[in-house]
């Protein structure tokens, strides 16, 4: 419980999709083989580290921001460069996460600087024209950023395809195919103990890190002060907290651990692009994680993200199913296409906005905490 | 001593125009600087140029300024209305092109129909929005904003529903391609005529604001919508009035664009929505004054930009953004405190 910060899940159900989520991730490559599958896996960690970042700001602080997939590609864009113009070494490396980080920094203390001290409203505006004015800036330097075309680059011998870190493959478990053909001998496959599969563990533990630490600093008196902030910014003034102090640290954060991650996904990528890594559509995709899982939670962005990467890899096959059964009704089929799926995602979010403006993490425990009070109130003696 | 005091004088009345007329000297720095970057039938044509974008821009704008402004509703969704706009305009527009009893009829004049009809369609969207998405949510910034990205996405995706991921090309009819040319300088056609439907729109925007009774009520809500209400005025049914005339602003302003680029696709609306922040960010969230000279100052600045430096003419605005509001954190005329 140390290790949670005495922030629990509160909630029997959400214990066990976390421990799922968390045991299957740990052995996510000796479970589910294939490219696809290391990609998803990749990413869920990725995507988590990021909606963990932004959930500190639009969770717990009330900030709006728009420019989280910036920070996201600055850090990917740093490491990017660095790895091009130096080589694929451990020094390049360090230079890139470093750079990115403090390009970050002083991006976000700027922003911060002259459009926090205005209402919500504005910094929402002021974030939004900054991302779109970076990512148009980015596709056009490109002799620096590569432009449209992004950067392909090489990473250290250790970390790529080619190195072996045993010289026999382990064995792997496909629990997938297993569960459909009820094969067991047969579900058994090789993993081979390449860089990439190094390079997954170093994005794992940096999630449950970021997790940890995130989930500490939000238990502290400061990310108390921050939900002080969140629920009466006026009140938390007359107490005494300078709240522009306050938010500015916690946007500086939020943006520290989104060009982290950014520099993570463009090692574990090897080739980024302004599509991939600075999009508006990623920053949407940010926001309905946040929204959908539980703003203010934490628990709620590593519910969401798994949740949202395994519906955007895996749920359209099923939405194609359903858009061959329905062929025959005039409008249905248009809508149930497999492309339409970010269609119905909206209107999860808007109905998720309007009805559970806690997500599914505070459903959860809303749930349990009305089933605990009546369990309470049944053994009360009359 | 007097010597002394008249330059105090001047200098306060030069402080004091500046403060009053900050858009003017926006308007005249970034034309008369870029004067001398260029030849003068190069910045003449570029000023046309950028008055018809800022002129477009400012009829965008209008509308989310102005829902900003008396309902204090924060509308990102209203790209994906410009977005309807394009395609509604468009395809009514293509429908009566070929429409065989309209043949003779000259293909400028079915712009006026195309986009009635846009008009109308986005008014009545805009009314279904406020009704089921918006108003839940009246009194909390943030979730505003949540609901109307959601929206933006819906819609947008609609569209792709109904007409498909693809580009659609809309051609401009005859009449209004090529330019006229006076005295070597060359001037666009259409771009004339988007300069004359902004004004007009402008114009009459402002007649409707400063003339009207409904005008009086709008200006009276902004300054303080619960006074209103206490005076016995139905201001939810102002909210409505105002969010449709906001949508059907934008929608139109989507047509111009789809006519000035000659082509719409499904991130048109969500293209130019930043610009559109720029420039209502700049001119002073819910003035309409502000909104129009910070229009024009984004389109005049794009425009001698993309000539000057071309990687930095999308940039620039921001910048400009950052400098104004370092300069007047509130924008260039502030009416809604933020």
């Amino acid at each position: 419980m140390r290790l949670l910060s005495g922030d629990t899940p509160r909630s029997t159900v959400l214990s066990v999709l976390l421990v799922v989520i968390v045991l299957a991730l740990a052995f996510a490559p000796f479970l589910f083989p294939g490219p696809l599958a290391y990609r998803t896996y990749s990413t869920i960690c990725l995507f988590t580290m990021l909606v963990l970042s932004y959930d500190i700001l639009l969770g717990y602080t009330r900030i709006i921001s728009f420019a989280h997939a910036m920070f996201y590609g600055i850090g990917a864009y740093a490491m990017a460069i660095a790895l091009r113009d130096l080589g694929p070494t451990w020094l390049a490396i360090f230079i890139g996460l470093a750079a990115g980080l403090v390009t970050a920094l002083a991006v976000a203390f700027v922003i911060a600087l002259f459009s926090l001290r205005v209402r919500a409203v504005f910094f929402a505006l002021v974030t939004l024209a900054v991302a779109v004015g970076f990512m148009t800036l980015v596709s056009k330097l490109y002799g620096f950023t590569g432009g449209e075309d992004g950067i392909a680059f090489s990473v250290p011998r250790v970390l790529g395809p080619a190195f072996k870190l045993t010289e026999e493959p382990l064995a792997g478990f496909d629990v997938v195919g297993f569960l459909t053909s009820g094969d067991a001998a047969d579900s058994v496959f090789k993993v081979r103990t390449s860089g990439m599969l190094l390079l997954y563990y170093g994005l794992f533990v940096a999630a449950i890190m970021v997790f940890l630490g995130l989930l500490r600093m939000m238990n502290s008196p400061f990310g108390r002060v921050c939900q002080a902030i969140r629920e009466n910014e006026f009140r938390a003034e007359a107490l005494g907290y300078r709240t522009v102090v306050f938010r500015t640290i916690n946007v500086c954060v939020s943006a520290l651990i989104a060009a982290f991650a950014g520099a993570l996904a463009a090692l574990s990528l090897r080739y980024i692009n302004p599509e991939s890594m600075l999009s508006f559509d990623l920053m949407v995709n940010i926001l309905l994680i946040t929204v959908i899982g539980g703003m203010g939670t934490l628990y709620g962005a590593v519910i969401g993200t798994a949740l949202f990467v395994l519906a955007e890899t895996y749920l359209q096959s099923l939405l194609a199913m359903a858009h061959e059964a329905t062929a025959g009704v005039p409008v249905l089929p248009a809508l149930l296409d497999p492309e339409r799926w970010y269609l119905w995602l909206g209107i999860l979010f808007v109905l998720s906005v309007y009805f559970f403006p806690r997500g599914i993490v505070g459903q959860l425990r809303a749930r349990a905490q009305a089933r605990s009070r009546t369990r309470q109130a049944a053994s009360q003696p009359k | 001593m007097a010597g002394h005091d008249k330059r105090d004088d001047v200098g306060m009345r030069l402080r004091q125009a500046l403060d009053a007329y900050p858009h003017y000297l926006l308007l005249a720095v970034v034309a008369i600087a870029s004067f001398f970057a260029m030849p003068l039938s190069v910045w003449l044509s570029l000023t046309v140029a950028g008055l018809a974008m800022g002129l477009i821009l400012f009829v965008v704008s209008s509308g989310m300024t102005l829902i900003f402004g008396l309902m204090g509703v924060l509308n990102l969704a209203h790209g994906a209305f410009i977005t309807v706009g394009a395609y509604i305009g468009g395809s009514v527009f293509l429908m009566l092109v070929g429409w065989p009893p309209l043949a003779a009829v000259s293909h400028a004049l079915l712009i006026f129909p195309a986009a009635l009809a846009t008009v109308v369609a986005a008014a009545l969207l805009g009314v279904l929005f406020e009704r089921v998405i918006i108003r839940p949510v009246y009194d909390d910034h943030l979730r505003q904003i949540l609901v109307t990205v959601g929206g933006a996405i819906i819609i947008s995706e609609l569209i792709v529903a109904f007409w498909g991921a693809h580009e659609i090309p809309l051609p401009r009819p005859d009449s209004l391609r090529g330019s006229f040319v006076i005295g070597g300088v060359a001037f666009e056609k259409y771009r004339l005529f988007a300069v004359g439907a902004g004004l007009a729109i402008y114009w009459g925007m402002l007649a409707v604001i400063h003339k009207t009774r409904i005008g009086l009520l709008i200006r009276a809500g902004v300054e303080n919508g619960e006074m209103v209400q206490a005076l016995g005025y139905r201001i939810k049914l102002l909210f409505i009035a105002v969010f449709a005339a906001g949508a059907a602003l934008g929608a139109f302003g989507g047509v111009l664009w789809g006519f000035y680029e000659e082509l719409i696709h499904v991130g048109l609306g969500q293209q130019l929505l930043v610009d559109v922040i720029i420039v209502i960010i700049m001119g002073g969230l819910g003035s309409i004054t502000g909104c129009f000279y910070s229009a024009l100052v984004v389109g005049l600045l794009t425009n001698y930009m993309g000539f000057v430096a071309p990687t930095f003419s999308e940039f620039s605005s921001i910048v400009l953004m950052v400098l104004v509001l370092m300069w007047r954190p509130q924008g260039l005329i502030p009416v809604v405190k933020v």
